[in-house]
């Protein structure tokens, strides 16, 4: 934050000749990696596969959706190894393509993006370090959850019960889980979960280390750039989640395979405790999807308003604040399942608090804006899109925190518009910015503005269609994880799939951009954005040298505090 | 964001237009299904005693409307209070969201680099930070105080008098217990929709007999309940988690295996209220639609005793629904008016 771009500008040339000759072979590169920004790229190019896979799955539900009654889902039954014929093993494709959708874009699309991707990357170049902590482990945690995932896609073709694959919902409620899903399907699933958590651990260890231990000689916690901040705090909610959502679906493998009955009323369990631990989970889960967001979209208003962040010690401890009220607040995605009132109240309360730190990041993002000199490049375009999509995201959490209205829209349609407003429309919003702000960088070719601007326009008008009729339908009553509905909620199901359409064009573009910036796109130097951009990759070639910071940057107090 | 906005006008004007429609109709459809009951002798109702026709539900009412963007028109003292508060959560969120994008497009016409090429060094404002930290704050304490009294409100016990009836999900329908009325049992499966698969056990098709509502949401058999009285559910879950749910109605409460789960409903009018399975269940969680529907005391004795094993009062009656059955109180139970019935209804 205190460094400019200029003062490193001597260290930069010297990396620049020395480096080329450490680059190993190719296999041992990319499959024995042990460099942050080799494992980044990898964990990029693995999330937007797995983001190409989850994103069809999204688009079967909603051409299904489309109309009322059964068009399709037959058909897609039998790419799971259906018959297409029984009725029940048909449905219950639908509840395999729910279930592999949330799963997929929750664990291998936007956390492996947001924290293995741009994480990786850019966490050690922005602390000055010259690598990650661990780098072994930092391998491992990426194959981990490359494993991960193909055994989720391997449950997709094997028995889960009324058909092939776990339909079981992202969440895993027992006890459909357990004895209402018989077959190998489930198990693969959660075998498929503790891949992929045993790696976003190590991650998040290798993050936690990294970020105390590597910092240059002069980068105070205090002067760490707000995405360091919030990879940090992401960091700890993983460590400190993660272990409970292993030991729930743990408890799930024994009920259903070794005769433990944890979840079975039956042998005196409950499965109300595991809604408790999923949720427990569950709730700082959907901060560590957007937290690292928030850090991307502080440097992207900062770089393209030229001003410093507004409140930086504010907008740090808002994101730690946020953190560890996440940890308290897990119930409220249970208000029906039968707690007492008191309780519910005070998920109610606790759960309005978290909106206030939010509201202050909000607004510090505006001031520093205000009095700025802003240029509307691609990933200012897309940051400013994130503001007030998020905001209506955020508002709808109000919204949803009160117990009392939880009755009407529990589990309907309102549910799934407010979490893809801070997901779908945040998070992956906040990934695009990123991309856009830092593709340059990784790649050291420009990419096209015109398409990117392009992209964020067709995407905000095809993303607000898709899902902002959902909070009618929700309000209407129409429950989740339907494949069919009554005819009044034809409307807006169909406008919903039209909008479907219209985001998907907007991907096209995105992958035509990149090809352009491949084949066409201007090499770029090292700091293409400017004066704005202040942190320290901005000090390296584009891209950056294999190793970087073998000397390490100093930064100098100038009492910017 | 204006949709919104409309929405919240539309849906009052809708609700106005609802209850004065409801009004005109809801006693004259009642009139027709059952013509002898209304105004007859104690004698001829004892004859009509276990006789019973579902109610033909209004379109539009306890239902969801074709492109509609408010929650439904509510029949419970809950909702009314539950929907007053959402109106008020609805003009909290479009003004917030309208603020701050009205904030942002000041910036990009204020501050972009043509309008203030130099960009200026602030990056710190003590009071404006105390500001926009405290304002949210008050807010937030102006929501959770109805909040908490809405809570505290749907969450009451129920009175000791108030009916039991008690829910079952199953995979995939629902079975309704009347403890109080004889113990006998209803099982309620979605009617099946033309030119679709048979759902479960393929009793008929949706629209074959008048009084049938929308597609997947009219049952065989509905859940029958008096109206205007407390009615305790008990809910519980015979293999998984369902949960019961009936938007009109705001109620919704999981039916979880080896829980009860309980909470008074209290419905205003006569009508049919639809609701559908709200927690996924398996394969046929979109087909176990549930359907209330709120008679009258009289009428809901009427239906109690269409059941073999119905009791009013403790007492069996009604030759007419069970021969077998002691002949002697069936004259005392139809002519005992509605609001005995409920003060009696515990020694059952």
């Amino acid at each position: 934050m205190a460094t400019t771009a200029d003062h490193f500008q001597a260290h930069t040339d010297d990396h620049g000749h020395a480096d080329h000759d450490h680059k190993p072979a190719f296999f041992a590169r990319w499959f024995m990696s042990t460099n942050h920004k080799d494992i980044g790229t990898m964990y990029l190019i693995f999330a937007i596969f797995a983001g190409i896979i989850g994103g069809a799955f999204s688009g079967m539900m909603r051409v299904e959706l489309a109309q009322p009654g059964i068009q399709y889902l037959d058909t897609f039954s039998q790419w799971f190894g259906g018959d297409g014929a029984d009725f029940t093993s048909t449905l219950h494709t639908w509840n395999v393509l729910i279930t592999a959708h949330g799963l997929i874009m929750v664990f291998f699309m936007v956390m492996p993006a947001i924290i293995g991707g741009f994480g990786n990357w850019f966490v050690p170049l922005m602390i000055g370090a010259p690598d990650m902590a661990f780098p072994r482990m930092n391998n491992i945690s990426f194959w981990l959850t490359v494993a991960g995932f193909c055994s989720l896609l391997l449950s997709a073709f094997v028995p889960g019960g009324t058909g092939n694959g776990a339909g079981t919902g992202w969440t895993v409620y027992a006890p459909l889980s357990t004895y209402g899903s018989p077959g190998p399907a489930v198990d693969f699933g959660i075998f498929s979960l503790h891949l992929a958590g045993a790696g976003s651990i190590m991650g998040a260890i290798n993050f936690i280390t990294t970020i105390f231990n590597m910092r240059a000689p002069g980068m105070t916690m205090h002067k760490m750039p707000l995405f360091v901040w919030s990879v940090l705090v992401t960091a700890f909610l993983l460590l400190l989640s993660l272990p409970v959502l292993a030991a729930a679906i743990t408890m799930l493998l024994t009920d259903r395979n070794f005769g433990t009955t944890f979840f079975d009323p039956a042998g005196g369990g409950d499965p109300v405790l595991y809604q408790h631990l999923f949720w427990f989970f569950g709730h700082p889960e959907v901060y560590i999807m957007i937290l690292p967001g928030f850090g991307i979209i502080s440097q992207i208003i900062s770089t393209f308003s030229k001003k410093p962040v507004f409140g930086y010690l504010g907008m740090a401890y808002a994101m730690v604040a946020i953190g560890v009220v996440g940890f308290i607040v897990w119930a409220h995605h249970m208000y029906t399942t039968g707690m007492t009132v008191n309780t519910k109240m005070y998920f109610t309360a606790a759960t309005m608090v978290i909106a206030v730190p939010t509201g202050v990041k909000i607004f510090s993002w505006i001031a520093t804006m205000w009095g700025g000199s802003i240029e509307f490049k691609s990933p200012m375009v897309w940051a400013m899109g994130f503001i007030f999509l998020f905001t209506v995201g955020g508002v709808t959490g109000v919204y949803l925190a009160n117990g009392g209205i939880d009755d009407v829209v529990h589990d309907t349609y309102f549910v799934v518009g407010h979490f893809h407003y801070v997901l779908s429309l945040g998070a992956v919003t906040a990934l695009f910015a990123g991309f856009y702000y830092w593709f340059p960088k990784m790649s050291g070719r420009m990419h096209s503005e015109l398409l990117s601007h392009l992209h964020f326009w067709v995407f905000f008008v095809g993303v607000n269609m898709i899902f902002f009729p959902m909070h009618f339908l929700g309000l209407q009553g129409m429950p989740r994880r339907y494949p069919d509905y009554a005819e009044a909620y034809t409307y807006w199901n169909q406008i919903a799939t039209d909008g479907y359409m219209i985001m998907a064009v907007s991907l096209v573009i995105w992958f035509i951009n990149i090809a352009y910036a491949y084949t066409a796109g201007k090499k770029v130097g090292d700091n293409y954005w400017g004066e704005g951009a202040t942190t320290l990759e901005w000090t390296l070639s584009s891209p950056p040298p294999f190793h970087q910071f073998e000397t390490l940057p100093v930064i100098e107090d100038k009492g910017h505090h | 964001m204006k949709s919104v906005n409309f929405a919240s006008v539309a849906g009052r004007g809708a609700k106005a237009l609802g209850l004065i429609l409801a009004l005109a109709m809801a006693p004259q459809a009642l009139f027709a299904q059952e013509p002898v009951a209304a105004a007859s002798a104690p004698a001829d109702s004892a004859a009509a005693a276990g006789s019973y026709t579902p109610m033909t539900p209004t379109p539009g009412i306890g239902m969801p409307v074709d492109g509609g963007l408010n929650v439904q028109q509510q029949f419970s003292p809950i909702g009314e209070y539950g929907h007053w508060m959402h109106n008020g959560l609805v003009w909290l969120m479009v003004i917030i969201s309208l603020f701050v994008l009205g904030l942002l497009l000041w910036v990009i016409i204020r501050y972009n680099s043509k309008a203030n090429p130099v960009p200026s060094k602030t990056s710190h404002n003590t009071l404006l930070e105390v500001v926009w930290t405290l304002v949210p704050v008050l807010i937030l304490v102006g929501v959770a105080v109805p909040s908490i009294d809405l809570l505290a409100k749907q969450f009451k016990p129920a009175p000791k008098e108030a009916l039991t009836v008690k829910v079952t999900g199953n995979q995939w329908f629902w079975t309704y217990g009347y403890p109080d009325n004889g113990d006998f049992e209803i099982v309620s499966n979605m009617l099946n929709i033309p030119g679709s698969p048979v759902i479960n056990n393929g009793i008929r098709e949706v629209g074959s007999k008048p009084w049938d509502g929308p597609s997947h949401l009219e049952v065989d058999n509905r859940m029958v309940v008096p109206v205007g009285e407390p009615i305790r559910l008990q809910i519980t879950a015979a293999d998984v988690i369902h949960a019961f749910a009936v938007p009109s109605l705001w109620f919704k409460l999981d039916a979880v295996p080896g829980r009860i789960n309980e909470k008074v409903l209290v419905i205003e009018k006569p009508g049919v209220y639809y609701g559908q399975c709200s927690e996924l269940c398996g394969a046929k969680h979109g087909y176990m639609p549930i359907a209330v529907e709120a008679l009258p005391r009289d009428k809901y004795n009427a239906w109690v005793l269409a059941h073999p094993g119905g009791v009013i009062d403790g007492k069996k009656q009604a030759e007419a629904a069970a021969p077998a059955a002691a002949p002697a109180p069936a004259a005392d139970a139809s002519e005992a008016p509605a609001e005995e019935a409920t003060e009696a209804a515990p020694a059952a």
